[in-house]
């Protein structure tokens, strides 16, 4: 590669003498002084969260309000700083989700080890686990920062379900057959 | 009340009046250290301190506008100084360590003195100026007084026996003194036009004030206009001898941590900030009244013909009484003192601070020549034009 040589340019008097220079500034930072801040009153004013925000991993419910999480483990195993602890446990009788056959018994996120890569959220297969909008957390000790299982249904609310994965599954099941 | 006032030794008349100023400059000077956290605020586009209110004030209508403008912020600053600890460390000389902050008050509130700030008309019309001395060697005092200002830096970076705090303290000495010539030979053209020949001459600074409100074109021209380059020099030099950016040479938190006040803290510290306020303060007084006609409202329009027309415009002589015209035209004054500071705060917040090597270059090598050339063209101007 060619090196190029650039004439530097001498400087003019009236660069030398730096007022020119001082004086553009000073109307650089006069125009900038009458101008509104741009800074947001934090607590009472909060920033606008765009789509696809990953904040704090939680847990959500189907429309029918029925617990997604089967607890079969895969978040827990791909979480690169394992902030994930689940404890599966069988599924309670008579709550109206005895489609699947496991649900969490205990589900921990350590949100002191989260590093929100938002994995969880990307290999989970029932669409269960949500990074969403909360981005503010604390707690007075670490114990505080583990979210359990009812913090994070709490945090995660229930989200439209696009698939109803298992209500067509059942559909499949009972009009055509054992056939899956 | 006046009559009372005037029944006083003259003594305790002139301690009445220095501490009314020595009141007024106080929290003048604390109130400026509010006005730049604001004002760079504003400039970088920021609300600045804007949260701090005593609870039992939340509510009160009006109050919502000092807290946006952070005026409880400063009083809980400034009241945190008096109950803060004060660190006096262990390889200090001590008294010297504790005299510099006290010097750094002595010359701003002892150039003060000199300073008019106001006048009014005397039943027979004539201006008079309002100032605690009225002394013939004004501006020659400011100079002699202010260059003491450099000791309490010395002091306090000597005395701190480490080394960022001497490098501030070298670098103050060789700032301040290397400004200081170009400052005064800056301000020399002024006070020779001022005397003309056959008037006996005087350096008070009233008497320019006085010169810049004559009538007609050139009698009520300020000198700003007349000796655009005297004011420059002037106001460059004031920004050195001030410790302002882009001159704060002493302070230069990015090389040398604090420059001379490293080892200070609490009220002491305090105590410099204020002084240095109180500098800046003194310095944009002689500033405006040098170059900004002092009290006179406008160029051309001087405080007499203001009072006159507003006598005609109201109908009252209320205007000519020398409490109001007071007032007023230390109002006038006061304004242009503030603007003056405002800008020394505008231009804080927008250039860089020089090298030590270009603050020495730009002073001796520039102002100097400068300042010299400028005496010496005006000198001749002056001679052939009163001569």
């Amino acid at each position: 590669m060619a090196v190029i040589q650039v004439q530097r340019k001498p400087l003019t008097l009236a660069e030398r003498t730096y007022l020119p220079q001082i004086f553009g500034g000073l109307m650089t930072t006069i125009k900038y002084f009458f101008r509104p801040a741009e800074t947001l009153q934090y607590p009472e004013q909060r920033p606008a969260i765009p789509p696809g925000y990953r904040g704090v991993p939680t847990l959500v419910m189907d429309p029918n309000g029925r617990e997604k999480c089967v607890s079969c483990q895969l978040c827990e195993f791909v979480c690169p700083p394992k902030a994930i602890r689940i404890t599966p446990g069988t599924v309670a009788e008579g709550k109206g989700i005895d489609n699947v056959e496991k649900a969490p018994q205990a589900f921990d996120i350590d949100m002191l080890r989260c590093i929100y890569c938002g994995l969880c959220e990307e290999v989970c297969p029932e669409e269960a686990i949500f990074l969403q909008n909360q981005y503010s957390m604390s707690g007075y000790s670490r114990a505080e920062m583990v979210n359990h299982k009812d913090r994070l249904y709490e945090l995660g609310g229930t989200l439209p379900d696009k698939h109803f994965k298992w209500e067509v599954k059942k559909a499949a099941e009972q009009g055509a057959g054992a056939h899956h | 009340m006046s009559e009372f006032f005037f029944g006083l030794p003259v003594v305790v008349q002139g301690v009445i009046k220095g501490l009314a100023v020595i009141l007024f400059i106080f929290p003048v000077a604390a109130a400026c250290s509010m006005a730049e956290r604001k004002v760079s605020a504003w400039i970088q586009r920021r609300p600045g301190p804007n949260r701090t209110i005593p609870p039992m004030l939340v509510g009160i209508p009006g109050m919502g506008v000092l807290q946006r403008l952070g005026l409880f912020q400063l009083a809980a600053d400034g009241g945190k100084f008096f109950f803060k600890e004060e660190p006096l460390p262990n390889h200090v000389h001590k008294f010297y360590f504790v005299l510099a902050p006290f010097i750094a008050m002595i010359p701003a509130f002892t150039t003060v003195t000199v300073v008019p700030f106001g006048a009014y008309l005397d039943p027979a019309g004539k201006v008079m100026p309002l100032m605690l001395a009225n002394v013939d060697v004004g501006m020659l005092a400011i100079f002699a007084v202010a260059s003491l200002g450099v000791y309490s830096l010395i002091l306090a970076g000597w005395a701190s026996n480490s080394k960022y705090p001497f490098l501030g303290g070298v670098r103050a000495s060789a700032q301040l003194i290397s400004y200081e010539l170009s400052m005064t030979l800056s301000v020399l053209p002024v006070f020779l036009w001022v005397n003309e020949p056959g008037s006996t001459g005087s350096l008070s600074l009233a008497r320019v004030v006085e010169f810049q409100s004559h009538a007609g074109f050139w009698g009520g021209t300020w000198f700003l206009f007349t000796m655009p380059l005297s004011a420059l020099i002037f106001m460059v030099a004031l920004f050195a001898e001030t410790n302002r950016q882009p001159f704060d040479m002493p302070e230069s938190e990015a090389d040398l941590v604090g420059g001379f006040h490293t080892e200070y803290g609490a009220f002491k510290w305090s105590l410099f900030f204020v002084a240095e306020y109180a500098n800046m303060i003194v310095g944009s007084s002689v500033f405006a009244l040098l170059f900004l006609g002092g009290w006179n409202p406008l160029p051309w329009i001087p405080l007499s013909s203001l009072l006159g027309g507003l006598q005609h415009l109201t109908g009252s002589a209320l205007w000519l009484h020398p409490l109001v015209a007071g007032v007023l035209s230390t109002c006038i004054f006061v304004g242009k003192v503030l603007i003056t500071i405002f800008v020394f705060m505008w231009v804080r917040w927008t250039v860089p601070r020089f090298r030590y090597d270009q603050v020495m270059r730009i002073g001796w090598k520039i102002l100097l020549p400068l300042s010299i050339a400028n005496l010496v063209a005006y000198t001749v101007g002056i001679y052939f034009l009163q001569g």
